[in-house]
């Protein structure tokens, strides 16, 4: 990467260490990059979600910034709210985030997602995406992929993934892009593009999860790489109109260059009932997305 | 200035007075106009405040919310459906001690779609910890939520206000009311403090994080000592504006005649007015009866109501509601609290989906609660006006509630 780690991501924290997040939790890395990102004038609006109780309970909090926990599906809306009355009393240069699961984004959340994306209020809109309703015990969401297995999917998804970026897109906001934690630097510089840009912003950060997927705690990392590495997830921003792709997906346009999805699948138990067929089918179903993506870059 | 303003256009222009900062509403029948005047004056630049124009009701609360812990003085209005619809968020903000103020015309709800009157979408939230206000006319409506935010923004409260008033016979029924400018009513009510509860970068905090059993119960413990110490305050709220700008409402309670009354009407809403004309007619013919307007539920006025009817012969509630398989919410509670006194107190229940309750069926419950206590033969509650042959011709039998 052209920017190494120390030059992009400050050494202050605002997210303290002892939290209740499990060993290897992605949301735990993704929020305390998030805080390194946009400073201490930044309010974290949070609905039911891991991060519920991954900042602490009370009276004790983790969290170094003022932080507003909501009912499921209110964040989006909440955070329309403190905009509106924080711009009227002069202090538009707040960060106001949604820092929410992919339950309450794809799910629960996405009317109020969609309404405020419409009305374009100066928001940062980030979904941490394990998947699934992980909090509450693994069971399937919209954002869940094809065949994984859920405690509400047993034998697995028959559905394909609900794709939240692109939907957020279509309301033609300033600032869409996904991220994963594999690459830090990447994340960090869309967060503060998305600051830096007035209107409802959206990043979708993959979060792969060591209880929910079923791999080992100390995996996260590789996962997240193998995930972009294989094409399953793809790195991409969408600035005013104008689609990207950033980090390591520039390069995997060409099939030949991406790794077969199975050395995803394979790492995850989660995916461990698959069958050969399954396997081709989800390889298609990815092959199927670049073939979308080929044809948004050539226009 | 005296204008002529139905009780939707009352309260936008009440929240204009009030000057509310942030307002954030979805529309329903019949509360549409309070956001319609609310818009016109935000975008006219009458208003330096921001409109936001949510997606649905649940949002509606939510960003009514966030604008609050930002700071913000904030309003906004529904109706039945759209009140039921944001419930989950009634519940944050009365518990995030937000001083929201948020009309509510009530409306009775589906199925079969009505868009009348009825007090059950606004009484069924009773137990959340808003304070609640009910009115009879498009005056009380302006005066009243003026007064809402003077309650839920003291410091000793720090709770949301409702305040309600009936579908089409308040809400689009026009009458004069004297209109208080912004500059008056910051006589009364100065700019909203900020703390505490608010946004604030140099201090943060993290609100309404998970809570262990060792202190939720506090929490709650808390609200309900604030929603006590809030009769105070509502009572007080009304006394200055009185002395300010010449209209009071007796707190809590209104009562017409009840010194030497021998039977109570119990009321609340815009039926009262009927009730005052029945009162009035009875006493022409010799009945000593006086009427008691309930203004506020929530604290609901325990002592004030005691003393008042606990000597009564005949305590008539007439309520507006049902709760299925009980009778009347006020009914309820008001033998609740007469339990141990000598009162009876006959529950009607009246009115239901905007049925037009008359002073001459006021007169006619009167007579016939006097009837039944007087047999001896009061019942748990009744349903007043039901179409028997209706009823019978749809399931073979008219069932009346037993006798207690």
């Amino acid at each position: 990467m052209s920017h190494p780690l120390f030059k992009v991501i400050p050494k202050e924290e605002y997210f303290l260490p002892g939290t209740p997040a499990c060993p290897g939790c992605p949301a735990a890395l993704g929020l305390r990059l998030l805080l390194k990102a946009l400073g201490p004038k930044t309010v974290i609006v949070i609905p039911a979600c891991c991060s519920s109780i991954i900042q602490g309970a009370y009276p004790r909090s983790a969290i170094k910034v003022p932080l507003i926990n909501i009912a499921f599906a209110a964040s989006a809306a909440t955070a329309s709210g403190i905009a509106e009355a924080l711009e009227l009393k002069g202090i538009g240069d707040a960060n106001v985030v949604v820092w929410a699961g992919d339950g309450g984004t794809a799910d629960i959340g996405l009317q109020g997602l969609s309404g405020a994306a419409e009305r374009g209020h100066n928001i940062i809109y980030v979904c941490y995406d394990n998947e699934a309703y992980m909090n509450t015990g693994i069971q399937r969401s919209g954002a869940t992929p094809y065949m994984a297995w859920t405690t509400t999917t047993p034998t697995g998804k028959r559905e394909i993934k609900k794709d939240i970026p692109l939907i957020v897109a279509m309301h033609r906001v300033p600032y869409v892009a996904t991220a994963a934690l594999a690459y830090p630097q990447d994340y960090v510089m869309k967060l503060r593009k998305a600051a830096a840009k007035k209107g409802f912003k959206y990043i979708h950060l993959l979060a792969p999860c060591p209880p929910g997927w079923r791999f080992d705690s100390s995996k996260t990392i590789e996962i997240s790489r193998l995930a972009v590495e294989t094409g399953t997830w793809v790195l991409y921003e969408i600035e005013d109109g104008k689609f990207r792709l950033t980090g390591p997906s520039k390069g995997l346009i060409d099939k030949s260059k991406r790794k077969p999805v199975a050395e995803y699948l394979r790492t995850q138990g989660r995916f461990s009932h698959l069958s050969d067929e399954d396997m081709a089918k989800i390889q298609k179903i990815v092959d199927e997305n670049w073939e979308w993506i080929k044809r948004w870059l050539e226009g | 200035m005296r204008l002529v303003l139905t009780g939707n256009y009352a309260a936008a222009y009440a929240a204009k007075a009030a000057k509310v900062e942030v307002v954030s509403a979805y529309p329903i029948t019949p509360q549409t106009q309070v956001v319609e005047k609310l818009s016109e004056f935000i975008e006219r630049g009458e208003m330096n405040a921001r409109y936001i124009r949510v997606e649905s009701e649940h949002s509606a609360m939510a960003a009514c919310i966030g604008a609050a812990m930002a700071g913000a003085r904030v309003f906004t209005a529904t109706s039945a459906h759209g009140l039921i619809y944001m419930s989950e968020m009634l519940w944050w903000a009365a518990g995030a001690r937000l001083p929201i103020v948020m009309g509510v015309i009530t409306r009775a709800m589906a199925p079969p779609w009505s868009i009348w009157s009825d007090h059950c979408d606004l009484l069924s939230l009773r137990d959340i910890g808003w304070i609640i206000y009910f009115c009879e006319n498009a005056q009380e409506v302006f005066d009243t939520i003026i007064q809402a935010y003077k309650v839920a923004e003291n410091e000793e409260v720090l709770l949301p206000a409702m305040v309600g008033w009936d579908a089409f016979q308040t809400s689009h029924t026009a009458e004069p009311v004297d209109v208080l400018s912004p500059d008056e009513v910051s006589k009364y009510l100065p700019p909203r403090r900020p703390l505490p509860y608010v946004i604030d970068f140099e201090r943060p905090f993290t609100h309404g994080s998970l809570c262990y059993p060792d202190r939720y119960m506090e929490f709650r413990y808390l609200m309900d000592l604030s929603m006590s110490k809030a009769k105070k305050a509502i009572v007080e709220a009304d006394e200055e504006y009185g002395d300010l700008f010449g209209r009071k409402y007796g707190g809590v309670l209104e009562k017409y005649l009840c010194e030497d009354a021998e039977i109570a009407v119990v009321t609340m809403g815009v039926l009262s007015g009927d009730a005052r004309y029945a009162v009035d007619i009875l006493r022409k013919e010799g009945y000593k009866v006086g009427l008691v307007r309930l203004r506020v539920v929530r604290p609901f006025p325990s002592s004030e109501l005691k003393k008042e009817l606990k000597s009564k012969k005949l305590v008539c509630v007439i309520d507006r509601n049902i709760s299925i398989g009980r009778g009347g919410i006020l009914g309820t509670e008001i033998k609740a609290l007469l339990k141990n006194s000598s009162a009876n107190v006959v529950n009607v229940v009246a009115g239901i989906g905007g049925r037009d309750v008359s002073y001459e069926d006021i007169v006619n419950i009167v007579k016939r609660s006097l009837d039944l206590v007087e047999k001896g033969e009061v019942p748990e509650y009744m349903w007043y006006s039901i179409d028997k042959e209706y009823v019978v011709k749809a399931v073979g039998e008219y069932y009346e509630p037993p006798a207690l």
